[in-house]
């Protein structure tokens, strides 16, 4: 008697597109809030060379600093802040949905942990302008 | 029971270098990146901005400031590349390029941050 063989069926999947992300705005934002990482990357990269011209001395730095006010470089950073103001934003009004905070069982209301957030980046922001500008 | 994963060590990276970026990045770039090449703003000089970068809490800052936002980006990219390119069979490229550039640049933020 021949023996049956047993085929596993198929798992059935869609196909999704490639460019999937260019269907709606949800999409096409949630695309764009994930590659704010290239802004952040690209802005510690930044520093970082930034810190070795200052560790190689004052010529070094000087032509850092004219590296900075090319356009490209003023181009590019205008991009990264704007890169950057999104993937605060996004991140702090996602951050009630991150934290589950319960006082007495209940949630916290959203509000009270987004406002906290945006209230310490202020005061963040603040502060490294005051340690840079008081000289 | 499968293997043990380390997604939830990586995601942690992910999520306290994210809220490090969204809070520290925009003022940054802002500053250095804007304000003080274009002259919006004066910026600290050559001595000034050595002698701070020397003090030891700005040390703990900077290698703070230039090692968890690099894994945010590499938690953060590998899955663009996933998600919105498909190329999950590129996994160990896209992870070696992506978290081995995270490695490579907290090695520098060590090395800069220790020796300036």
């Amino acid at each position: 008697m021949a023996i049956p063989t047993y085929y596993p069926p198929r798992a059935y999947r869609t196909r999704v597109s490639t460019y999937w992300w260019l269907r709606s705005w949800p999409y096409l934002r949630f695309i764009l809030r994930e590659l704010s990482s290239i802004s952040v990357a690209w802005f510690v990269l930044v520093t970082l060379l930034q810190l070795g011209a200052l560790h190689r001395g004052p010529a070094e730095y000087a032509r850092f600093g004219e590296w900075l006010r090319s356009p490209l470089m003023i181009a590019g950073n205008a991009v990264a802040l704007f890169f950057l103001l999104f993937h605060a934003i996004t991140w702090f009004n996602l951050a009630p949905k991150a934290m589950a905070v319960r006082i007495r069982g209940k949630r916290v209301p959203p509000l009270f942990i987004t406002v906290p957030n945006y209230i310490a980046w202020l005061a963040a922001s603040l502060f490294v302008a005051f340690v840079l500008l008081r000289g | 029971m499968g293997k043990r994963s380390n997604e939830p060590f990586l995601w942690m990276l992910f999520s306290v270098g994210g809220t490090i970026a969204a809070l520290l990045l925009p003022v940054h770039v802002f500053l250095f990146g804007l304000a003080f090449p274009l002259g919006w703003l004066d910026g600290p000089g050559y001595e000034a901005l050595l002698a701070l970068a020397r003090h030891p809490l700005t040390r703990v800052y900077l290698l703070v400031f230039c090692t968890l936002p690099l894994f945010h980006y590499a938690h953060r990219f590998r899955y663009t590349l996933y998600d919105g390119l498909q190329i999950k069979h590129l996994n160990e490229l896209i992870n070696t390029f992506c978290y081995g550039g995270a490695i490579v640049g907290t090695a520098f933020a060590v090395y800069l941050t220790w020796s300036i």
